[in-house]
């Protein structure tokens, strides 16, 4: 495959008047795992809104597998299999785990479907104990990890996580980060990560992006901005357990 | 043991002199709040004076129900929840697998009843005397049923508040009245076309209100239920306005038999029976059961299928279903058109039973109780809705019924004027009780592979 997977190209978003995204370029490339960290208001949620189509860019463009989405309406976007782990997890509180899970696949390949379920019981077995419970009686990271499991019932080429360890334990952020790797290093799954627990996210990166104001500051591998001074003042420095 | 009787004997006199003095005192509140509003009255004598009246016997029964009835709840009523708190509360966990027989069977058991309804009424009451029992309380709880199970569609399902849904019932009645009056075409014709034209008046009011939800869609959809109804008034050419379209044909058995006296193939003489109106009540009765059925089958089938979980995705959270690859667009047009389409068959079913329809049968005030009725009956829950309807519109049948209340309240009371009073007082009173109405939990509608008994906690849904 020529070229990378996900390209942002100086995007701009919106709200309003107010400039969300002041020309962000970012890529993400097949099998890689990339990060956006920054703090709040930084615009990082907004880069992955954008992507999704829901604001769409005003200027620039969001090219996926070579296919320009940055005017198609959000399901279409879906349908391309970027599947979204949105932030605030949003899982459908009132259907069971497993009706969760298979709003997650209701794309086309219900053929693969009771293979895809087992699959993600077995990255997060708390799922498989309380596949008849309510979405919403969920503790906060049994929330996260069905709001990944019903991102991966659509088999993404690419998945996008809007801070996962949002609101979320130490230890299990460390057990959501692992599944994250464990996925992409046994099937090459693309992820992108927007995250405010930089440190965790830049270990777990390939490459990472620091996002500031709406605008792309900095951006190198994962290791490069760990060590990086300006890096580590800005979102590490206290901030490491 | 001797010990134990006693002390329970001690303090059931307690609970026996507690309750007296509960009751003393709310007879003596009852007795300052009552006094001048009940016990005194400023009437006008026929001089034109101000006189006032002195009626010390109402104001005695006031204070006598309040007392007995604090001294009752004190003494019995408490106790007994409280004993029944507690045994629920050991009983738990047990419980699940007791469920009784009814209550599992109650689907079969409530279809078999509604079916056997009619012929029970006529052998109890006579072909005369069950007309009011078939048509009165029958059809009329039915055509409910039906409406609100229709609505559940579009508010409990999709979570679209629509407080217009009684335009498409008057889209789908005047479409049978005025078609079958111009063209002459049958009820079996007209039925699927008012289904269809009340879609397509779904489908018009569900593009300008696509991008609402909650309050804002309310109001729009209540404009546009106003907006049905005036037009019908103020359409003198065509639906003759307030005057209502009179004469609507009757509905035939496919055709086959007709209800009409004068024809030749007249159901009575064709099977040689004596005439009647029954005849024709209980075929409605059935057609009615049979529609409502339909709209109750498709609603369980489509929950089950992909555009069902989608409407109930949709309720639940409308960004994270876009994101998933939901159209929410199609979602909603397609839960507004298949709501309201069963409003039109409910509508042309009214035609057909009334043989006269005008804009006064389809005011906000069906809206509201048909939307009281979903919201009752706990949204979502075909069973729920069903019972809040047989509540809801059997209670306020029944008032009419209620003739010893004029030897209590005098000759001039009508009790029917006190519908919407009890209507009010009865929704206060479930929504306290059961905030999520009669059936408040959700029936999943997948499983894997085998259903696995789950204790009831975990799915039950939680209050408020």
């Amino acid at each position: 495959m020529s070229g990378p997977l996900l390209q942002v190209k100086s995007v701009e978003t919106y709200y309003g008047n107010i400039r969300a995204l002041g020309g962000v370029d970012v890529e993400v490339n097949s099998g890689e795992i990339v990060c956006l960290i920054g703090a709040n208001g930084a615009g990082k949620s907004t880069l992955m809104m954008t992507i999704c189509g829901s604001p769409q860019a005003r200027t620039g463009s969001v090219i996926f597998d070579g296919q320009d989405i940055t005017r198609m309406p959000t399901h279409e976007i879906a349908r391309l299999r970027i599947a979204q782990s949105p932030e605030g997890r949003r899982i459908f509180p009132r259907m069971t785990v497993f009706e969760n899970l298979q709003m997650g696949a209701s794309l086309d390949n219900l053929k693969y479907f009771d293979e895809d379920v087992e699959k993600i019981f077995t990255l997060f077995p708390r799922l498989k104990e309380r596949q008849m419970q309510r979405g919403g009686t969920l503790s906060g990271g049994e929330q996260q990890m069905l709001s990944i499991g019903r991102a991966l019932m659509a088999r993404p080429k690419l998945l996008l996580l809007d801070e996962p360890s949002l609101g979320l334990a130490p230890l299990i952020v460390k057990g959501i980060f692992e599944a994250i790797k464990k996925l992409n290093q046994t099937e090459g799954l693309t992820v992108f990560l927007v995250e405010q627990n930089a440190f965790a996210a830049l270990k777990l990166s390939d490459r990472g992006y620091v996002m500031v104001n709406g605008q792309v500051t900095m951006s190198g591998s994962g290791k490069e901005l760990l060590s990086n001074p300006e890096v580590r003042a800005a979102y590490l420095e206290g901030g490491r357990h | 043991m001797a010990n134990m009787t006693n002390k329970r004997e001690s303090a059931g006199g307690d609970l026996t002199a507690r309750a007296l003095r509960e009751a003393m005192f709310a007879g003596l509140i009852s007795l300052g709040l009552f006094f001048l509003f009940v016990g005194l009255k400023t009437d006008q004598n026929i001089l034109n004076e101000l006189v006032l009246v002195q009626r010390w016997g109402l104001l005695a029964i006031f204070v006598i129900v309040a007392a007995v009835g604090r001294f009752l709840m004190v003494a019995y009523v408490q106790p007994w929840s409280a004993s029944r708190k507690a045994a629920k509360a050991e009983a738990v966990g047990i419980a699940e697998d007791r469920e009784s027989f009814f209550k599992r069977n109650f689907t079969v058991i409530a279809l078999i009843g509604l079916v056997l309804y009619p012929v029970l009424a006529v052998v109890l009451f006579g072909a005369q005397g069950s007309l009011k029992w078939v048509d009165n309380f029958g059809i009329q709880i039915l055509i409910y049923v039906m409406l609100a199970w229709g609505l559940n569609i579009v508010v409990g399902l999709a979570g679209l508040l629509d407080l217009g849904y009684v335009a498409f019932y008057a889209v789908g009645a005047y479409s049978y009245a005025l078609l079958s009056s111009y063209l002459g075409l049958s009820f079996w014709v007209l039925l699927p076309i008012a289904g269809l034209l009340a879609a397509v008046w779904g489908t018009v009011l569900g593009f300008p209100v696509l991008r609402l939800r909650g309050d804002y869609l309310a109001i729009v959809t209540l404009a546009f239920g106003e907006i049905i109804r005036l037009v019908l008034i103020n359409w003198t050419e065509v639906t003759k306005g307030t005057f209502g379209v009179s004469g609507i044909a009757k509905a035939s058995i496919f055709g086959i038999w007709s209800f009409d006296v004068s024809a030749p193939n007249n159901f009575a003489k064709a099977f040689g029976l004596p005439m009647s109106s029954a005849y024709y009540k209980i075929f409605l009765f059935y057609l009615i059961l049979a529609l409502a059925g339909l709209t109750a089958y498709v609603t369980i089938r489509l929950r089950r299928m992909p555009i069902g979980r989608a409407w109930e995705a949709l309720r639940e959270d409308e960004i994270a279903c876009r994101s998933l690859g939901i159209n929410t667009v199609t979602t909603k047009l397609t839960a507004f058109a298949t709501g309201a389409m069963f409003g039109g068959f409910a509508g042309s079913f009214f035609a057909v039973r009334q043989g006269f329809v005008s804009p006064e049968s389809f005011v906000f005030l069906e809206s509201a109780v048909i939307l009281a009725i979903v919201v009752l009956g706990g949204m979502g829950s075909l069973t729920g809705i069903a019972i809040a309807a047989v509540v809801m519109i059997g209670g306020t049948e029944i008032l009419r019924e209620l003739d010893f209340l004029k030897a209590v309240f005098g000759p001039d009371f009508t009790p029917e004027l006190y519908r919407m009073l009890i209507f009010g007082l009865a929704m206060v009173v479930v929504m306290v009780w059961k905030p999520r109405g009669f059936v408040g939990s959700r029936e999943p509608t997948a499983f894997l592979k085998e259903r696995k008994n789950v204790s009831g906690s975990f799915t039950k849904e939680g209050h408020g």
